[in-house]
């Protein structure tokens, strides 16, 4: 119920004084509205729950946190093999 | 998808799981607080790839179930109004009320229509002007503003036949309560990412504080959960209780400010009910008197007649995270998600229909 997706935001309209947007979901686009991420801007990802904006996700922070996942394979020799499943 | 397929990537999660089976030198009982968490854990195996000592249990983060059935027996009174029609998020449809479901109203002729988001109900109003439409506005903190969102609008456009059913549930409260009973098992939680986008960290921080307890912000992708088990592990195994935030390319400390301000325009904290709990004080929303015109349980006369719980579910344990699913004699016998006998059966992110979904063959009977 939670559940919110990353989209690309494509374009901006206003359309009765509310700001929405078309957003990029893998193949697809939808309109989103984007009344609660003013600072959302074209090429901005942000995650969508019920046709709402709900964050701009912070794609530095986003990459800095991915950068040290991928560095935990610098410590693998010194780790014990994962638990068989 | 960007954002979506390097946090299901293969090899990080193997090195997420070695670094949690290195760094647990001892077991530790940690709670997902959201259905959607508990959908990925499940779906990816994540509790059986984890080391044995790490046990994760299911916490009541899904809306769909925590729905009282009182609520849900309104919903199918206005659902079968002549003049309403009753709007609602698809998972809503096959939740038992206490004699029928709203899909069995449908059958019947009922007027209901499935929307993935609120400002269709409006819509729906405002092409149907001799009808009443209800939307039946259910969820947590992450759903409250768009919901609160069509209220507005709705109040904005003049839309006089629109009208919300609220039963609006919030976290906090039922963490809270969680750790005050008596038997609490739960060391450490995983907080939900997106209701924490939403609200910001501050009530967790005062969780943190008041029970000494680590509490990790987590994603929804199996490499998020995996690394906010690591970082509670690690606040355990060094004797630390600390507010920490693994989903940070999401949630700012703050949360979205313009969010939580039409939250607090349109709604107010009172009492909720959940199912399988029981009132919880202070756990919900209901609408602000400013917008009573739009409160369905104004605008209909309804009954509020108390009502029975199937006798054997034992979804209440279930939603504390005091039972497994399997642990239930009708579980995947006499209830399946075809013949729900409670709400964590029926919605997808319910973790009776989780295990059911991903565990049934591997069970023993």
């Amino acid at each position: 119920m939670c559940l919110a997706i990353p989209g690309k935001i494509l374009e901006i309209d206003e359309c009765n004084a509310v700001r929405v947007g078309k957003v990029q979901f893998g193949g697809i686009t939808r309109q989103v509205q984007l009344g609660f991420v003013p600072e959302a801007g074209i090429g901005d990802y942000v995650m969508v729950h019920v046709g709402f904006a709900i964050s701009v996700v912070d794609a530095e922070d986003a990459q800095h946190t991915y950068e040290i996942l991928e560095s935990m394979g610098l410590l693998e020799a010194e780790l014990p093999p994962a638990e068989p499943s | 998808m960007k954002y979506i397929d390097e946090y299901r990537d293969r090899e990080i999660a193997h090195k997420l799981l070695a670094k949690v089976a290195q760094r647990a030198q001892h077991p530790w009982v940690l709670m997902e607080i959201c259905g959607g968490q508990t959908h990925t854990i499940m779906r990816y195996g994540l509790d059986e790839l984890l080391p044995r000592g790490i046990e994760l249990v299911h916490g009541p983060g899904c809306p769909v179930c925590v729905t009282p059935l009182e609520m849900i027996d309104k919903a199918v009174a206005l659902a079968s109004r002549p003049d309403v029609i009753l709007v609602s998020y698809g998972d809503m449809l096959r939740v038992p009320g206490s004699k029928s479901d709203l899909l069995g109203i449908k059958a019947q002729g009922g007027d209901i229509r499935v929307v993935y988001s609120p400002v269709e109900a409006v819509k729906i109003a405002q092409t149907n002007p001799q009808r009443q439409v209800v939307f039946f506005a259910i969820g947590f903190e992450t759903t409250a503003p768009p919901n609160a969102m069509a209220v507005w609008q709705a109040r904005q456009l003049g839309v006089k036949n629109f009208s919300v059913l609220v039963s609006h549930v919030i976290v906090p409260p039922a963490i809270r309560l969680l750790l005050n009973q008596p038997g609490n098992r739960v060391q450490g939680f995983i907080a939900p990412g997106h209701v924490c986008t939403v609200m910001g960290a501050g009530e967790y921080k005062e969780l943190v504080r008041e029970f000494c307890i680590p509490i990790v912000i987590g994603g929804f992708e199996p490499v998020d959960l995996l690394q906010a088990v690591l970082m509670l592990v690690e606040q355990l195994e060094d004797g630390r209780a600390e507010l920490e935030n693994q989903y940070s390319r999401s949630v700012l400390v703050e949360g979205n400010v313009p969010a939580r301000r039409i939250i607090d325009e349109v709604f107010e904290v009172c009492d909720r009910k959940w199912r399988g709990i029981g009132v919880i004080p202070q756990s919900g929303y209901r609408l602000r008197s400013a917008f009573a015109a739009f409160d369905a349980e104004r605008k209909f006369e309804m009954e509020n007649a108390g009502v029975e719980e199937s006798a054997e579910c034992i979804s209440a344990l279930v939603l504390q995270g005091r039972k497994k699913p399997p642990d239930c004699p009708a579980f995947a016998v006499r209830c399946t998600p075809q013949t729900p006998l409670g709400a964590p059966m029926v919605s997808s992110e319910g973790a009776c229909a989780a295990y059911y979904q991903y565990r049934r063959h591997a069970l023993p009977h």
